[in-house]
């Protein structure tokens, strides 16, 4: 198989385990694993927040001054700057009454990719095209 | 015969999630299969050696190692080992030491992934 697609599913809310900045970490290993691959094999990852998840994407992390850590915010900002597709469930959002302009972006840094809002059926979709699943 | 990925995230002792990782990994290898096992997270602190067998609690060395001899192929996350105070020298021997993307490298081969989150 050529391409392989996996979709990062987060559930859990930041800092609360360490599972949520995995997801994001894993899903960022896509840009070397060609090292290991045979040539024209890839593997494209999409990252998803729903539930809890989405509180994963809110600016303004002080994770470093709190915890000394690098933020799950930072995690998401590299996400975009290496063109990883990140899905952020709407519906869930509005259950938190959090809005677009409180989630995460990477324009400071210079990525042209932003975290999609997308309904939930949009998820959906991606999980369903995905050939693997991997929930955190 | 196919090949199965099992990424496991949670701690040798604090839940059963790692005995259950093994125990399919043994029952696939015993089918046939070729079974790749990816530690990260708490379970990064596992290919610790030396693990006492104590009966109250889960242990992994021992039937990791015996699985290892079987052929499964067995990888710990490095930083998230470091992380724990972990050093080459105090691991199980034969366990590799990789980043991420020797997980996702394994995914791409695999038929199946069976993907056991953290705590």
């Amino acid at each position: 198989m050529g391409d392989v697609k996996l979709a990062f599913i987060v559930t859990k809310p930041p800092y609360k385990s360490e599972n949520p900045k995995l997801a994001a970490t894993h899903a960022m290993a896509y840009q070397t694993v060609e090292i290991l691959l045979e040539e024209g094999q890839t593997v494209t990852p999409a990252l998803c927040y729903v539930g809890d998840g989405v509180l994963n994407c809110l600016k303004g992390q002080k994770a470093m001054e709190q915890y000394g850590i690098t933020s799950t915010e930072t995690h998401l900002k590299n996400c975009l700057l290496v063109d990883l597709d990140v899905y952020v469930c709407k519906e869930d959002l509005e259950k938190f009454g959090i809005s677009e302009d409180m989630i995460v972006d990477a324009e400071d840094m210079g990525a042209e990719k932003k975290i999609q809002v997308v309904p939930f059926e949009t998820i959906k979709k991606v999980i369903e095209d995905a050939n693997h699943l991997l929930y955190f | 015969m196919g090949t199965l990925t099992i990424g496991i995230f949670s701690s040798l002792v604090g839940s059963m999630n790692y005995d259950f990782a093994l125990k399919l990994a043994e029952a696939a290898l015993e089918k046939g299969h070729k079974v790749n096992l990816w530690f990260s997270g708490n379970a990064a602190g596992s290919p610790k050696k030396n693990q006492k067998h104590l009966k109250d609690y889960s242990h992994g060395e021992t039937p990791l190692r015996k699985l290892m001899e079987k052929g499964l192929e067995v990888c710990t996350c490095e930083a998230c080992t470091l992380a724990r105070g972990i050093q080459k020298p105090d691991a199980i021997e034969g366990v590799q030491w990789n980043a991420m993307h020797w997980y996702l490298a394994k995914i791409h081969g695999s038929d199946r992934v069976l993907h056991i989150g953290g705590e």
